[in-house]
């Protein structure tokens, strides 16, 4: 399959020789890598592939005289498959961008790689917070969600709304320790305390003695720090153990609304959860999502699809700008330096370290009764502005923001 | 402690089909996983368009998944019999991924919901844990059908013929006995016993595509710890390692996945027949 992937990218390069000359081998080239077939690929997957060809269309690249192509790639969740996939895509079929990458482990391996060969990589699907942290990098821009984003929007509220006790349950590997690290600072920070964690084995099957020892602790809340089916599990049977009848409250940190259509309302009600877009805000969204479901098997966009969207308009203006494709640090310097304005997300800005800058939305999920039908889940809690919903500039440890003061930032970010 | 018992009694329902169908057969079924995937669909998709709930699928989807587990064997597995282990692992196997392949190009891989029956909502405090009606229910159910299947291929006339006709085949012939057919209703009655484990987990875990491949490399292993193709050895095994897990879950959490090929692997050290098996 890949190697089909590069015949046609080397048949598409031979055979377009140098139309437009401004353009490194006549064209954009955008690699949408994620899990196409694994556990995240209803929330990532094709419909990632398809955000980014809407993208382009809504752009209007072909009347602009910009050829742009667009291919895309499983990445299976594994860092040495999407290592591979990456280079091959850069030294290979000349892949000018790549997008979405969600798996944090993916991601970071991936992150290095664009770094070394001078590419872009525009972060929506992997949520780790050191991608903008010691992780920065001057060619990645992380764009839809973060660890701390999450942890910061739904911890916060909760502890806010009396759920001061907690006890997690967290995934085994690197993005759930991240995430339960992150979400025990806002906590405790908040006045609220950790009474316990347990780890489980990812990914998991049978969370009830995990879910009995959460019980146990008496907390009132119960952080579940993982992700996919795990999240689905935990909740599942957490209902089937009596413990939110119980009077404890489950909150998941990281959930997309495709698991929440998964577990069905009846199961999922009352749970509350950040995400940075929902296609029920407002009717561009409406739009986009009416457009986009019939081509992904119904399934509506999730934070993931829109965030790729948004992350390829923006990319686009700044090609466009620079009237090159060539040289990647220049391209995300750009995109640092133009306010994003995009249908999906709005206006925002790209900071120094790389993240993008945006309010997110804290939901609670509809009763079965006041839904009114498939997909029509979440009800708005509160909107957390822009300013508040990321970790302040100074926090994340980025190499690229040292030394810089406020107003030479872009200076800086362009120089080192 | 309780707990354990609920998942081994998952998985001995798996390993009982496989042990089943390995013994007998001698096939070592890879679409055990994907066949179990498919038992907890058909409960859904009967639920969605029949509207026969969990008691009607209980009974239904095993026979529906049985009947695609004959078609199977008739199509595929029946030319292997003579041929090494190797080759119906391979196809087995390549069969699994089409299944859990198709289903997610469908259904994609979140998962559907599917619910406790009515009936078994609610539970039991029992002092010292609050134990869900469902789950209960599971570790009776699945017991009974254990023991009801060790009895039948252990204790019956039925089961004797079909042992016989794994030893010598043509002898059992000489005697007027079908063996073919036998052995195809063998590997239907196998594949049932999976779909019914699928049914009886879908109120529990995630009805989705992977939740098969998720579950069989740890059924595989009870299978081998007991013995490959013992019946007896794959309840007993599949319960005590539930516990195991169970416990270890409460204790150090980070192995539970890991205890059991532990203990695989001391088992294979020491009884390389498997703790019920005749060595051969």
């Amino acid at each position: 399959m890949k190697r089909l992937f590069s015949l046609t990218a080397l048949a598409v390069a031979l055979g377009c020789g140098c139309a437009q000359a401004q353009y490194s081998d006549g064209s954009i080239k955008i690699g949408v890598m994620n899990d196409m077939s694994g556990t995240y690929s209803d929330l990532s997957g094709q419909g990632s592939v398809i955000a980014a060809r809407m993208a382009v269309e809504d752009f209007g690249a072909a009347a602009k005289g910009m050829k742009v192509e667009i291919v895309g790639a499983d990445h299976q969740n594994k860092p040495d498959v999407g290592s591979n996939v990456v280079r091959t895509w850069i030294d290979v079929d000349k892949v000018d961008v790549i997008v979405d990458v969600p798996t944090s482990s993916v991601a970071l391996a991936v992150n290095e790689i664009v770094r070394d060969k001078n590419k872009v990589f525009l972060v929506s699907g992997a949520a780790a917070s050191d991608l903008t942290g010691p992780k920065c990098t001057p060619n990645t821009i992380h764009w839809t969600y973060d660890t701390w984003a999450l942890a910061n929007g739904t911890g916060k509220a909760i502890v806010k709304t009396g759920g001061d006790t907690w006890f997690f349950l967290t995934a085994d590997y690197a993005f759930g320790h991240a995430l339960e690290r992150d979400t025990a600072a806002v906590v405790e920070k908040n006045g609220g305390k950790v009474l316990g964690k347990v780890r489980h084995p990812f990914p998991g099957t049978d969370f009830s003695s995990f879910l009995l020892q959460a019980q146990a602790s008496k907390a009132k809340i119960i952080g579940l720090a993982n992700a996919g089916s795990d999240t689905i599990n935990s909740i599942k049977q957490a209902s089937e153990f009596g413990i939110t009848q119980g009077g404890q409250n489950l909150a998941a940190l990281l959930a997309f609304i495709t698991d929440v259509h998964a577990l069905g309302l009846q199961t999922a009600q009352g749970l509350i959860m950040t995400e940075a877009w929902y296609w029920d805000l407002n009717d561009a969204n409406r739009e986009f999502a009416k457009k986009f479901a019939p081509q992904f098997k119904g399934v509506y966009p999730t934070m993931v699809h829109a965030g790729v969207y948004s992350a390829v308009t923006h990319y686009l203006k700044a090609v466009e700008a620079l009237k090159s494709d060539a040289d990647g640090k220049a391209i995300v310097a750009k995109m640092k330096e133009m306010p994003t304005d995009d249908k999906l997300f709005g206006k925002g800005t790209v900071r120094a370290d790389g993240r993008k800058i945006h309010p997110m939305y804290l939901f609670e999920v509809k009763k079965p009764a006041e839904s009114k039908g498939a997909w029509d889940y979440y009800k708005l809690r509160a909107t957390i502005p822009a300013d508040e919903a990321f970790r302040p500039l100074a926090d994340g440890g980025c190499p690229l923001v040292k030394n810089c003061s406020a107003s030479a930032r872009r200076r800086c970010s362009a120089s080192c | 402690m309780l707990i354990g018992l609920i998942n081994g009694s998952f998985y001995a329902l798996l390993s009982l089909g496989l042990a089943v169908i390995f013994g007998m057969l001698n096939i070592i079924n890879f679409t055990h996983g994907a066949q179990y995937m498919l038992g907890a669909f058909a409960a859904y998709f009967l639920l969605l368009y029949a509207g026969l709930g969990y008691w009607w699928a209980i009974i239904i989807a095993p026979i529906l998944v049985g009947i695609t587990g004959i078609i199977i064997e008739r199509l595929f597995l029946q030319w292997l019999y003579k041929l090494d282990h190797l080759y119906g692992l391979l196809l087995t196997f390549g069969l699994a991924l089409i299944f859990e392949g198709t289903f997610r190009n469908f259904f994609g891989s979140s998962g559907l919901p599917y619910s406790v029956p009515p009936t078994l909502q609610g539970g039991q405090n029992l002092g010292f844990m609050f134990l869900p009606n469902y789950r209960a229910w599971v570790v009776v159910f699945s017991l009974a059908v254990c023991l009801t299947t060790w009895f039948v291929i252990e204790r019956t006339k039925l089961g004797s013929y079909l042992r016989a006709a794994t030893e010598n085949p043509t002898l059992v012939r000489a005697f007027g006995i079908n063996v073919p057919r036998m052995i195809t209703l063998t590997y239907g009655f196998g594949v049932a016993l999976a779909a019914l484990a699928g049914v009886m987990a879908a109120p529990i875990y995630n009805v989705s595509p992977q939740m098969g491949a998720n579950l069989i490399i740890v059924v595989f292993a009870v299978v081998v710890i007991g013995g490959m193709g013992s019946i007896m050895g794959a309840i007993v095994t599949g319960f005590g390692l539930g516990i195991i897990e169970g416990l270890t879950n409460v204790f150090f959490p980070e192995a539970s996945n890991t205890v059991i090929f532990i203990i695989m692997a001391i088992v294979l050290l020491i009884r390389p027949a498997g703790l019920f098996g005749r060595a051969t």
